[in-house]
């Protein structure tokens, strides 16, 4: 991220790294996520879900935040996010 | 949030518990902007901090009166336009409980019309969420009161001559003590609303402005509820404390959202608590 001073407590905040969850088969694909996604962490899918829709794809998943904009958009309570731990690396 | 876990070690979504997942996936059509009203109503309560047995859920008829079916929360589906009637007895009958009609605009201002204005009139405790898509969608696409003058319908073929309904000013000349407007994709601002007007005594109005992608757009021809959300971003203004007068919505205009109205008067029930005193103290 680029600033254009550098912050005083750049060394303490640390930006939060979501994990996105989908559940394809409840997806409708409308595409609201896709397209309010913040981060542009999402893309539509090639692929089919069982009902004939296309659900999105994870395509940039280092880039989210977990600001939960697509658990919130979601009409069909498809998505979310969860904070990922920092002891994994 | 804490991640939620099945007893087979699946992941679950975070609102599920608030939902009646065996009724799920919901009959909503994609793009459609009432199951986004429903995840923000399912924020709200977790927001607002309120004792989920102290809520009580309230539907009509038509796409918007399913979501007591859906939410796992004491509820009521009831006839149509009859969800405020309803609403009152309940609040009437235990006064101790946060009533909350979820409805559409055909539902609520259309046939329960008359007791929209008379509940906000008295001033009874409940929270009337009104989707609005400005049709009635569910069967099949008729002028509602509130479809924007020249708009196509199924029953206005050369294009609708009623003037609409502006929601926020019948809730606010009829005397509700909290109105606020936001459309589907204001989720954020609508939940802050929401737990807030959960939070009020007395009769609260949110009128959510929806896509209705399968009749409104298809038949106005404005693409899907995707496009009809770019349309919301586009040109909807946010100017709270707006003169309701000034909310008219017409078709394809700019949509003012915001919160017009925040005032405080005596409940119904409070109302007619001092009054009962009064008379037993005169007696």
């Amino acid at each position: 991220m680029k600033h254009w001073r550098t912050p005083f407590d750049i060394e303490e905040v640390k930006v939060p790294q979501g994990e996105i969850h989908i559940i394809k088969d409840r997806c409708k694909g409308c595409s609201f996520c896709v397209e309010y996604c913040p981060k542009d962490v999402l893309e539509m899918s090639e692929e089919y879900n069982a009902k004939g829709y296309h659900p999105p794809r994870v395509k940039n998943p280092e880039n989210c935040v977990n600001c939960g904009l697509c658990e919130m958009l979601c009409p069909e309570f498809a998505i979310w996010s969860t904070l990922k731990e920092e002891n994994e690396d | 949030m804490a991640t939620l876990k099945t007893k087979s070690n699946e992941l679950i979504h975070p609102m599920e518990h608030l939902l009646r997942m065996d009724r799920i996936p919901h009959i909503w059509c994609p793009g459609c902007g009432i199951g986004t009203a429903v995840t923000a109503f399912a924020s709200a309560l977790e927001k607002s901090k309120i004792d989920l047995d102290k809520v009580c859920i309230v539907s009509g008829i038509g796409c918007t009166g399913r979501v007591a079916g859906y939410v796992k929360l004491d509820s009521f589906h009831t006839t149509h336009g009859r969800a405020i009637a309803f609403a009152t007895g309940i609040t009437l009958g235990n006064p101790d409980l946060k009533v909350v009609v979820f409805s559409g605009d055909g539902d609520l201002i259309s046939i329960g019309g008359n007791h929209f204005i008379h509940a906000a009139r008295r001033n009874i405790n409940m929270l009337v969420i009104c989707v609005n898509n400005f049709i009635y969608a569910m069967t099949g696409g008729q002028v509602a009161p509130t479809t924007p003058l020249s708009a196509y319908a199924t029953t206005s073929p050369f294009g609708c001559v009623e003037p609409p309904f502006n929601i926020p000013y019948i809730a606010d000349s009829s005397g509700a003590v909290y109105v606020a407007r936001w459309t589907a994709l204001h989720i954020r601002r609508l939940t802050n609303s929401m737990a807030e007007a959960l939070n009020k005594p007395g009769f609260s109005v949110i009128e959510v402005i929806s896509p209705c992608a399968m009749y409104y757009s298809r038949i106005n021809k404005l693409g899907d509820g995707l496009d009809m959300m770019k349309f919301y971003h586009d040109n909807s203004e946010i100017k709270h404390g707006e003169d309701t007068k000034n909310l008219d919505i017409g078709f394809q205009t700019k949509i003012t959202v915001g919160k017009f109205v925040d005032r405080e008067r005596p409940t119904y029930t409070e109302s007619y608590k001092k009054w009962l005193s009064e008379i037993k103290r005169k007696k």
